[in-house]
């Protein structure tokens, strides 16, 4: 007779946890993956820290003499892209690679919690980036109004659920290797349209405004007009309505296509 | 499980499949590479959607009544599944949050012969960790019944042993399971059922024994001098057995090769007074069973 596994060992009582326990130990995990990989942790926090600190101290350009305070919404929008796109969006392909998301979809856990489970490891990853990056931008001279921190937190909030909608879609309908390529090249893309945006007085309107009506371009405007380095906090309508229309976008088409597998 | 097909473009994978499981019973799905053992599976956890038929698991439809499904049943799917950088301990503690009353996952991962490998990641276990993960998965939560999709593929022998003693303790305790398999000698040991499946139909099913005793056909041997007359014995036989020199010296009895067949022809032996050599009785054997209804062709 059996000596490893003594009667009623496996005595079926299979009831599942309450939701919110479920979720939590779903956002602990999820969290922990993401703080403890260090290329995310390069892409998240090394690379905006060190262009702040970078771009604050080199006199490269011609940005004013309060140069902290114009790149900070730039690389806020950065990091919120490293991680919410570029990050989630490999994150999910090597998932769905190792089976991680079909496994998970053979449990008590419904599947929408396998994606707030994401969601809220990303969101908590963006607020720590906000407060170093926001730490480092005080102690290097940024002043912000009060106000406009406030409403700068509101686009963050609203850039986070775009450019998360956007890595879902992507990282949820193409192979590991392709989202691996596409992820790291578009955060290159974003980088740059972002950075057309702090030129937007030295190139042709016309471009500006292509660069606008990107994802990054529009986040990078909006957050720079919430804080704004000349006078009272702004409200960048055309930056916040470009910013729900392609994550609404996005959210719709990962609906339709996100596969587990 | 009614009628169930599933289409895959052109293949048809599963083909109006009738099953039937009952409660602590260990149903083995038995079938060469492509049979739609796997698809069938996936059909009950509710992975996937059958075109036709109907599929009823504890009572409930997989598709439509999916959450509640999912949360009284374990599955062990194919290769396993889960995050490439959780370690194996994490991993496991997941899957046990979801249930309110699961087992200890540390006990589990010792059992298991885990313990050591707690603290790697997904990506780097071997291809047996990984399945024994996936195993510990799949019944940390108490399950009623589970489905384990090829449950010792990439085992060694000893861990194998480990998980056929599991197996046994899961059905004395009640659970239902049903596994997939191509490996004879895993069906033949474990289960109360098999059911083999090829080209996505059942084929034959019935206990080991009753597979082992279908139809066919036992050989009796023997060697012996040439050109025995023979007749004597073939009446002597039960209806239904042949007796033939099969090659020169060479004797060959086929059917059912009970005490009784034996003694009937060492009598006949003895009334003509020959010593019969190298006398052997071959039993059909599972796979005998299985090459016999599923072919002798390598499958892809």
């Amino acid at each position: 007779m059996s000596t490893l596994f003594p009667p009623g060992t496996f005595g079926p009582d299979a009831r599942a946890n309450s939701v919110p326990r479920m979720l939590a130990a779903q956002y602990g995990l999820e969290l922990k993956l993401l703080l403890r990989n260090g290329e995310q942790l390069l892409l998240t926090m090394f690379i905006p820290i060190t262009l702040l600190i970078g771009l604050t101290l080199l006199p490269l350009g011609s940005f004013g003499t309060n140069r902290v305070a114009v790149f900070m919404p730039a690389i806020m929008a950065l990091a919120i892209i490293s991680t919410a796109f570029t990050g989630q969006a490999i994150a999910v392909a090597f998932d769905r690679r190792y089976g991680a998301l079909k496994r998970l979809g053979a449990t008590a856990l419904p599947v929408w919690a396998i994606i707030a489970g994401k969601a809220m490891a990303v969101v908590s990853v963006v607020f720590l980036q906000a407060i170093v990056l926001g730490g480092i931008g005080l102690a290097l001279g940024w002043r912000p109004p009060a106000a406009g921190l406030l409403l700068g937190a509101g686009i963050i909030a609203l850039g986070t659920a775009t450019f998360t909608a956007m890595g879902l879609l992507l990282g949820g309908t193409l192979k590991a290797e392709i989202v691996l390529a596409i992820a790291n090249l578009l955060w290159f893309v974003f980088a740059g349209l972002g950075a057309l945006i702090l030129q937007s007085g030295t190139i042709p309107a016309a471009l500006s405004w292509v660069a606008r009506l990107t994802p990054s371009g529009a986040l990078t405007e909006a957050l720079s007009w919430a804080v704004n380095r000349s006078g009272a906090p702004a409200i960048d309508g055309v930056g916040i309505a470009v910013l729900a229309l392609w994550g609404a976008a996005a959210a719709l088409a990962a609906l339709r296509w996100f596969r587990f597998t | 499980m009614r009628g169930v097909s599933k289409r895959f473009g052109s293949t048809l994978a599963v083909c109006e499949l009738d099953l039937e499981v009952n409660r602590a019973e260990v149903l083995a799905l038995l079938g060469p590479n492509g049979a739609g053992k796997t698809t069938t599976v996936e059909m009950c956890e509710g992975f996937l959607r059958p075109d036709a038929g109907t599929i009823e698991v504890l009572g409930l439809d997989p598709s439509s009544d999916n959450a509640q499904v999912r949360g009284r049943i374990g599955v062990m799917l194919q290769g396993g599944g889960g995050y490439p950088s959780a370690r194996a301990g994490e991993m496991l503690n997941l899957v046990a949050a979801y249930s309110a009353r699961p087992l200890d996952p540390a006990w589990l991962l010792d059992t298991l012969g885990l313990t050591d490998a707690a603290r790697t990641t997904y990506r780097r276990l071997s291809g047996g960790q990984q399945q024994r993960l996936a195993l510990a998965c799949a019944i940390v939560g108490r399950p009623e019944l589970v489905f384990l999709d090829e449950p010792t593929a990439g085992m060694d022998a000893h861990a194998r042993l480990v998980v056929w003693e599991l197996i046994d303790a899961l059905r004395r305790d009640g659970v239902t399971v049903v596994l997939t398999t191509h490996q004879l000698k895993e069906a033949e040991e474990l289960s109360d059922r098999i059911v083999i499946i090829d080209h996505g139909s059942a084929v034959v099913s019935g206990t080991p024994a009753q597979l082992m005793n279908s139809g066919a056909e036992d050989q009796l041997r023997f060697t012996a001098p040439r050109r025995l007359d023979m007749s004597l014995l073939i009446a002597a036989l039960p209806e239904g057995y042949r007796a033939a020199e099969h090659t020169p010296g060479e004797y060959l009895v086929e059917g059912k090769i009970s005490p009784q067949v034996l003694a009937t022809v060492t009598a006949w032996c003895a009334r003509l007074d020959i010593l019969a050599t190298d006398l052997r009785v071959e039993q059909r054997s599972l796979e005998d069973v299985f090459l016999e209804v599923t072919g002798k062709e390598l499958r892809s």
